[in-house]
């Protein structure tokens, strides 16, 4: 294409810079509200500036730190449950073609899309009996909703470009297939893991409601507290915590920047974060 | 081992889980709100709760709302999407940096995003003050209310921050593989740069810009974090009040609650309907 007139171009720079203002817009106030002291209408900037919300995010009295590592706890053991369940369905459905695929791909499907709220209430009212409501162990089986069906369709995606042939050598070379899977398939399938891994440990980390039920506002994780924090108007605390909570994220991105074109399966997920 | 041995075990454990906790949830819900429950002893299943939801005037209210708020949101962000994805195809100083935040936001949880635009359009917020600054209001009051306002402004607001990097990155990528050939031919053949998009562009983009905006219509109407934060008491977000009536201290509000929770699942059915056939069309093509 030939050169473009110089007011094309300095539209794209406009639009660009709306876009990227847009962007991060709301995440200032958050930040500016960490640092301040008292930031009364009408100042467009506080007046004082203090370290006292991250002082109090960061004591070990205000219980900021405790639902921290509980939130890391739960979703690293809803990911890890996920990679372990969703590899090998993600194995069936990216490697064979079966009777029944497309209803199992729609049932995988639809936890995608269905909105927690209306599958939360009956699982609830069941877990109620089961002594599950109001645990840690109950909140991780309900995030698995929402992170395995995620797992198994990175999974199936990456199984869909796997060549079995080096597994059938390695086979008829005496391997058992323990040593196979682990000298041969998961070397070639990590990458895959490890990015459906990280991706799946946001959509937990970014559950809200589903927690609230299950956990019955005793198993307080990081959201659970952001949302009590703003409600109440303690703008300057739900700064702190709003920073330490999209954190994760941000690490996340940096690691897996190149795995987050629209391309990768894996974005669909975060329609749900 | 047999290959439909194999398939089997390996998905066992998955399917398990699935049907157990998603569908054995949704079921529950389904048979609680028809007042079935033999386990306790409700063996006459009725319509009563679907009755007093359909006949309550504020269910429909919010319904509506809800309506509008997935709709306006789903709309207003494909829109703004496919505008940015049309940007992000081209080279211009700023890119890597709206590329970044694209992805940013993808990763920032609706919640922070909620608080931030509270924070930034509530009547004591920053553009209420910015406002002030250049004396065009007096008083607080005086600053539209964008939020808890009953056109659910701020909530549309926030799903659009959070949505069009969503959509946006679907697109772009399904423009990076379509290529620009079809375009090339189209203008050497005399089309006008409108007639090009429109009728040589969007028809190939379109299933993807479905299926995406049909994930985010269902997730905009079923979310609870984000109304809570930024709605009116009332008429309330669906799931909001569907959660009130569940957490109600009259346990026979229970019922309507499923009740409720039932019409948003009906309503993602019919979304995944569409998801599916627009994916599937875009695979074969």
């Amino acid at each position: 294409m030939g050169k473009e007139p110089l007011g094309i171009r300095s539209f794209r720079v406009l639009t660009g810079a709306v876009l990227i203002t847009w962007l991060i817009l709301p995440l200032v106030p958050l930040a500016i509200w960490s640092f301040a002291k008292g930031w009364f209408y009408p100042d467009i900037l506080p007046r004082n500036w203090s370290m006292r919300a991250w002082e109090y995010a960061m004591s070990d009295t205000a219980g900021v730190l405790d639902s921290l590592w509980l939130t890391i706890w739960i979703s690293l053991v809803a990911t890890i449950l996920s990679i372990l369940v969703g590899v090998p369905a993600g194995r069936a459905l990216g490697m064979y073609k079966f009777r029944g695929k497309e209803i199992v791909e729609l049932m995988i499907l639809a936890p995608t899309i269905v909105p927690g709220i209306a599958v939360v209430l009956g699982i609830h009212s069941i877990f109620i009996s089961m002594g599950l409501t109001n645990s840690v162990e109950g909140v991780i089986l309900v995030h698995l909703i929402p992170t395995l069906p995620y797992m198994v369709l990175v999974m199936a995606g990456v199984f869909a470009n796997y060549d079995p042939a080096f597994e059938a050598q390695a086979r008829s070379l005496g391997a058992s297939p323990l040593k196979t899977f682990w000298y041969i398939t998961l070397p070639a399938i990590r990458p895959g893991i490890i990015v459906g891994g990280l991706f799946a440990f946001l959509v937990s980390w970014s559950q809200y409601i589903l927690t609230l039920l299950i956990g019955g506002g005793r198993v307080e994780t990081l959201p659970l507290l952001l949302f009590n924090f703003a409600t109440s108007g303690r703008n300057d605390i739900t700064g702190a915590i709003g920073m330490i909570y999209i954190l994760p994220g941000i690490i996340i991105l940096l690691l897996t920047a190149k795995h987050l074109s629209g391309r990768s399966g894996a974005v669909g997920g975060f329609g749900q974060i | 081992m047999s290959d439909r041995m194999k398939i089997f075990l390996l998905l066992l454990p998955a399917m398990s889980i699935i049907v157990v906790l998603f569908f054995g949830g949704l079921l529950i819900g389904l048979m609680r709100s028809f007042n079935y429950m033999p386990v306790i002893g409700l063996t006459e299943p009725d319509l009563s709760a679907y009755a007093s939801v359909f006949t309550d005037r504020e269910f429909y209210y919010s319904f509506l709302l809800t309506f509008h708020i997935a709709f306006t949101s789903t709309v207003i962000s494909s829109i703004l999407a496919i505008g940015a994805a049309l940007l992000l195809r081209r080279n211009f100083i700023g890119r890597g940096v709206v590329n970044f935040l694209f992805q940013l936001n993808l990763t920032v949880p609706h919640l922070v995003g909620a608080i931030g635009i509270l924070y930034l359009f509530s009547q004591s917020g920053s553009f209420a003050r910015l406002a002030a600054e250049f004396g065009m209001i007096q008083r607080p009051s005086d600053f539209p209310a964008l939020v808890f306002d009953p056109y659910a402004i701020g909530i549309i607001l926030q799903y659009v921050w959070k949505e069009i990097p969503f959509i946006g990155v679907i697109v772009l990528a399904n423009m990076q593989s379509i290529g620009e050939d079809y375009e090339s031919v189209a203008r050497s053949l005399g089309a006008s740069k409108w007639q090009t998009f429109r009728h040589v562009l969007l028809p190939l983009i379109f299933p993807g810009v479905l299926s995406a905006s049909v994930m985010v219509f269902a997730f905009t109407f079923g979310a609870y974090e984000i109304p809570a934060i930024l709605g009116a008491n009332f008429p309330a977000a669906l799931p909001v009040l569907a959660y009130r009536k569940y957490t109600d201290v009259d346990l026979a509000a229970r019922p309507e609650a499923m009740a409720m929770a039932i019409v948003i699942a009906l309503l993602s059915a019919l979304m995944i309907y569409f998801y599916v056939r627009y994916s599937r069309r875009r695979i074969r093509g």
